[in-house]
Formats: C-alpha cells, structure tokens, sequence
C-alpha cells in the first residue's frame, strides 16, 4: 500500500512526464501536470495546470492551484525541457540562455517555490530529469548539455540544504527514450545511437518513470544527491 | 507583555517547535537549537504573520529572540 502522496510533474503533458505522471496515478497518488497549452491528452485523474516555468509568477500561480486542489507538493519531478541544438560557432547568445532559463532556471524556480511546504512537513522528494548529454556532454548540444550537467550541482546543493528536513534530491539521467523528439531522427541517426547503447535498443518512458517513483518513495530516504543514469548502460563507459 | 510580542511569540514556538517558556528576548538560537534554516523559515513567517519584508542581509548578527523580534517592529 502506497502511502498517498501530491506529487508534481512539470512538462507533465506528454513524453517522459506523462509515462512518470501516469505511474504516479497509478499507484495511487495525487497527481498533478503542467502544460503551456493548458490542455493535455488523456489525463484520467490527473489535475492539468497552466504553467511556465521560465515565468517565476505563473510557476507561483501554479502551484498554488495545486495547493488548494490537492494540498501541498511532496513530490516534484522537474522534468520540463527544451533543446535548440547547434554547433557553438553558430549559436546566439539566446540559444544558450533560453535553454539554459527553460532547464535549469525552471527546475531551480520550480524546487524554491515547492520548498517552503516541504521544509514545514519535514518530508519531500525532488527528482530533477537530466540527461546523459548532461554527463558527457554532446558535440551540436553545449547548451542543453551545460543546463543537464548545471541540474546536478543544484539537486547535489538543495540535498545538502535541506538534509536536515526530511528532503531528498536526486537527478534521473535518461539516455535515448523512445519519445516524439527521438522519432524524429532519421533511421541512420538512430542506428548510430543504438550502437553505442550496450543494451541494444531504445528505452521507454516507464522505465524512466519506474527509476523516478522508486527515489520518491519511502524506502529511498537515505539515498539523496546522487545521479542515476537510466541509458542501457550507455554511460559506464 | 504585548500583543505584537504574543504573535512573534506564536511564529516561533510553530516553526521551531520550542515551549512559549523558552521564547525570552534573551533566548538566542542558539540555545533554541535553531540553526541558519530554521530563522529562515521564522523569518517568513514572520514576514506573513506581520506582513513585512525582511532582505537576507538584514538578518547578519541576529542571534536572540530581541533583536529578532526588534527587526521585525522597527518594519511596522
Ligand atoms: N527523450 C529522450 O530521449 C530524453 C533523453 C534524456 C533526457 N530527456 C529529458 O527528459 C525530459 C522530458 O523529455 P521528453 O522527451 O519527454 O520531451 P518532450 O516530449 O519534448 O516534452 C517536453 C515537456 O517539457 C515541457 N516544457 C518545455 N518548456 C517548458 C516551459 N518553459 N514551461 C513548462 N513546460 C515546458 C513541454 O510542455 P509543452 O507541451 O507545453 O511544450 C513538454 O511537456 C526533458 O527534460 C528532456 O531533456 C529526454
């Protein structure tokens, strides 16, 4: 029996964040999304709310229509991301920084605002969606890989913060998911990228979500400010 | 004892789950077992229950209940 929880989901609406958010209501929590649009398909149980996360005041509106609906947040999974992929030579300063305002910035606005409740019931979870870009980097990502790896020194500084409290904070590196971004490669842009995965194929959003529900449950209490890679073994090197 | 002193006195036996008997002008945090978080979190709810605003640097060398709470008056 799970013991209920309101959990958070941002970018809730579809890819990762809809396979981790569906998990949640499953299992029996109370769960909430966030969508630009407002609108999200198939959210069965599911509380859809307006939100932006580079906009400090609506991630307030926000999850203050979470906090009457459901209560308090105890969960977040910061997992709202965009990328604008370029070589460096080529990229705007606003490339850079409106990546680096969507994934980092957004994660960091996100976990303050959700952190006040968290402190006061001395319990939370914060899981923040990375990506092994954000280990290794990527030749055509410096941006997004720079706000990836930037998730890891915030979720390591907010476990230490907060240690005291009954928070934990922990980062999920997906590799290669099988999500409307991934499907849009070309099949010989897949083929090379399965080749380095040793478990030979794409992963799938629950599996991503599976790693994301077991770091918010009770029994993962002493594990925070570490960084799982979810990849088929992509990353061991 | 007065009114405004009653409701700091309120803010912090919920935030640092102390007795009313310990929140004296000169109980510092430390022996209230409180440590940089905890005055934080008082500090906001100070700023809700009086609604004033207090800025990070404003809270350097405060250390006791007083000067805690003469922060907080001098805003009102
Ligand atoms: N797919 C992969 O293989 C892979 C690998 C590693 C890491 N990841 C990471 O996993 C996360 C989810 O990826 P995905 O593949 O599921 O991506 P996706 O299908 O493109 O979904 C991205 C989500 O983020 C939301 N979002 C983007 N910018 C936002 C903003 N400013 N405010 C609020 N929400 C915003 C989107 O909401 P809207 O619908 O409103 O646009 C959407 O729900 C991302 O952080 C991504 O970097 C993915």
């Amino acid at each position: 029996m799970v013991n209920e929880r309101v959990v958070l989901v941002t970018g809730g609406n579809r890819g990762i964040g809809q396979a981790i958010a569906r998990r949640f209501a499953a299992a029996g929590h109370r769960v909430a999304i966030t969508s630009r649009s407002g609108a999200a398909d198939d959210t069965d149980g599911i509380l859809v709310v307006n939100a932006d996360v580079t906009d400090t005041a609506s991630v307030d509106a926000a999850v203050s229509q979470i906090e009457e609906t459901l209560g308090p947040v105890e969960i977040l999974v910061s997992n709202a991301g965009i990328t604008r992929d370029g070589l460096v030579l080529r990229m705007t300063d606003e490339d850079f920084t409106d990546v680096l305002d969507a994934n980092l910035t957004g994660g960091f606005r996100v976990a303050r605002r959700v952190s006040k409740s968290m402190m006061r019931n001395r319990w939370g979870r914060m899981i923040f969606i990375s990506s092994i870009v954000g280990l290794g980097g990527q030749a055509g990502q410096a941006n997004y890989a720079a706000s990836k790896a930037g998730l890891i020194g915030l979720s390591k500084s907010l476990a230490k913060e907060f240690a005291s409290r009954g928070i934990t904070s922990n980062v999920v590196c997906p590799g290669p998911i099988e999500t409307d971004m991934l499907m849009a490669l070309t099949d010989e842009q897949r083929a090379a990228m399965l080749s380095v995965v040793p478990v030979g194929r794409l992963g799938q959003g629950d599996e991503i979500a599976a790693a994301v529900e077991f770091l918010a449950s009770e029994s993962a209490a002493f594990i925070t400010g570490t960084v799982l890679p979810v990849d088929g073994g992509f990353s061991m090197g | 004892m007065s009114d405004n002193f009653e409701r700091f006195k309120k803010c912090a036996v919920d935030v640092l789950s102390v007795d009313e008997a310990q929140v004296v002008p000169e109980a510092t945090f430390e022996s209230l077992d409180a440590d940089s978080l905890d005055l934080v979190e008082l500090v906001m709810a100070l700023e809700e229950e009086f609604d004033v605003n207090v800025e990070e640097e404003e809270l350097d060398g405060v250390n006791t209940i007083q000067a805690a709470y003469d922060l907080v008056v001098s805003k009102l």
